[in-house]
């Protein structure tokens, strides 16, 4: 009844904080781990675009600059492997009992769901910053304010989205050994849609899933500044999509989190 | 004779050991399929429409391109998993237990990349009867084939040979793990997945100097075309290449591993 009384007299806030900042200690304390994750998108940006830049010779083709095209993919990629990393670290607390310590505290599960959620945006902005410093380093021209905006916005969102994914995941298999099933499905997402190359030049299965994928709307919400001009046509589907599959997977992990524990 | 009797005995002893571990722990067997099966899809996807591109070499269709590299993904991949089930014998103790026993050292590297070889092979009849499904044509015939047989378990023996160096000088399954996406740059920096001549630079005059480049398009040369001699002594040369520096790194951490007890 006490505990009851605490969980709805506003513990949450500060319990969404702490569990924030426990987050960013684990970047700082643990370097080694959060590196892979971090360096990857950039990687990946420089690695395909070494190998499919010329694709923009193509009739059809959106930009002459295969890499201006591919850095929201990237941007969006570091957004989902911090949410997915964010589905791990749960699961090896969840492995270790700290999660159980967590449960048995005076903290709404709401709060302690936003806490491992917005974590995980918070993280993503370690990949973002290194793959934009890259890709600007390497003539990428600025998407503008507004093109940014759009684009960090998008990906903050859509890695809490993704965390909603793996803290869903974490919750249901309670170990590590779900990790790949957590990487692999986000960052499949991504890729799925049109990061290698506009809708009408994709061919085969990929152009089948690009076109129902929801991802492919976020990705191109978040395309428009560094190839184009920003519009509220473009945009409002990226923002729909990525509210919508959070929405989902936020009521799954909640499921998940008030099932813990029964 | 005994003696070479004895050292088969043991390294098919630990090859079939390896081989076990991969298919009861779906960890180390999915992403040698399931990762290379989505970059086939993605890549053919992405540049299905490449060949319009002016430069590009005459195909089939891209799916017959693209394969090659998908065969190349899965043997890297495949000596990445090699690494880390390696690694993972050292953290729980495995290999000291094999160092103390009376087997030669290099058995225990051997028997590993036998059983890297066997799922390379494995691996790459997988993607080779997929891409048959899929409309793929060997315009090689059955040297075509043979070629591909040859050069996809060779391959996972010399990627395996630096995944076993890497487990065996660090020790740790989670640094194996970290060079996850190196090895999918290394990769992207190499003809694997597009023609030489339409890389961008710096990847054009990287993917010269990458071995990957010319053991995929040995393959290549049997799959797009009949099999000729020079990409094939030129992949040849590419293996050979790896595999002694891999040999080479693989004996040095052993040594190194053992001298620090």
């Amino acid at each position: 009844m006490e505990a009851a009384t605490i969980r709805r007299s506003g513990a949450g806030l500060p319990a969404v904080g702490l569990l924030m900042r426990r987050a960013l200690y684990e970047v700082v304390r643990v370097p080694g781990a959060a590196i892979p994750g971090a360096l990857a998108p950039t990687l990946f940006l420089l690695g395909l675009t070494a190998t499919f830049g010329n694709l923009t010779k193509l009739p059809g083709f959106t930009t002459d600059d295969f890499m201006s095209f591919i850095v929201p993919v990237g941007i969006l990629q570091g957004a989902t492997f911090s949410g997915a990393a964010t589905g791990v670290n749960l699961a090896r607390d969840i492995e270790q009992g700290w999660f159980d310590r967590l449960l048995a505290a005076p903290v709404p599960r709401g709060a302690l769901l936003a806490g491992i959620v917005f974590s995980a945006s918070l993280r993503s902005l370690l990949p973002i910053s290194m793959l934009l410093i890259v890709a600007f380093s390497l003539g990428v021209d600025f998407p503008g304010i507004d093109g940014l905006l759009v684009a960090l916005v998008l990906a903050l969102a859509f890695s809490a989205a993704t965390a909603c994914y793996s803290t869903t995941l974490a919750l249901r298999f309670k170990t590590q050994a779900a990790a790949p099933l957590m990487q692999a499905g986000a960052f499949m997402a991504v890729l799925f849609t049109t990061s290698y190359a506009p809708l009408e030049l994709l061919t085969g299965l990929l152009h089948d899933i690009a076109t129902v994928n929801p991802v492919t709307q976020i990705v191109d919400a978040a395309r428009q500044g560094f190839v184009g001009d920003v519009t509220w046509t473009d945009t409002w589907p990226g923002i729909v999509a990525v509210l919508g599959i959070g929405a989902v997977f936020a009521l799954l992990a909640l499921r998940g989190l008030r099932r813990m524990g029964r | 004779m005994t003696g070479l009797r004895d050292y088969l005995r043991v390294v098919g002893a630990l090859g079939r050991r390896s081989i076990k571990q991969s298919f009861r722990r779906p960890q180390f067997l999915a992403p040698i399929l399931l990762f290379p099966t989505l970059f086939l899809i993605l890549n053919t996807g992405g540049a299905g429409s490449a060949e319009e591109i002016p430069g590009f070499p005459e195909v089939n269709g891209i799916l017959d391109f693209e394969m090659p590299g998908t065969l190349i993904q899965c043997t890297l991949l495949a000596g990445v998993s090699a690494g880390i089930a390696m690694a993972l014998d050292v953290e729980v103790g495995f290999l000291d237990r094999l160092v103390t026993a009376p087997v030669r050292r290099s058995a225990i590297v051997i028997g590993r990349l036998v059983a890297t070889a066997v799922l390379g092979l494995l691996a790459g009849v997988y993607f080779m009867v997929l891409g048959l499904l899929a409309g793929m044509q060997v315009e090689g015939g059955l040297l075509g084939y043979l070629v591909v047989l040859f050069m996809v378990p060779l391959s996972a023996v010399a990627f395996g040979s630096i995944g076993a160096a890497l487990a065996l000088k660090s020790g740790k399954a989670s640094v194996v793990q970290g060079i996850f996406p190196i090895v999918f740059v290394i990769l992207f920096l190499s003809s694997a997945f597009f023609p030489r001549n339409l890389l961008t630079e710096p990847a054009a005059t990287i993917a010269d100097y990458n071995p990957m480049s010319y053991m995929a398009e040995a393959i290549r040369d049997g799959v797009i075309s009949d099999v000729s001699v020079e990409p094939l002594l030129k992949g040849v040369a590419g293996l050979a290449v790896v595999i002694a520096l891999g040999g080479l790194l693989c004996a040095a951490a052993l040594r190194s591993r053992l001298r620090a007890g």
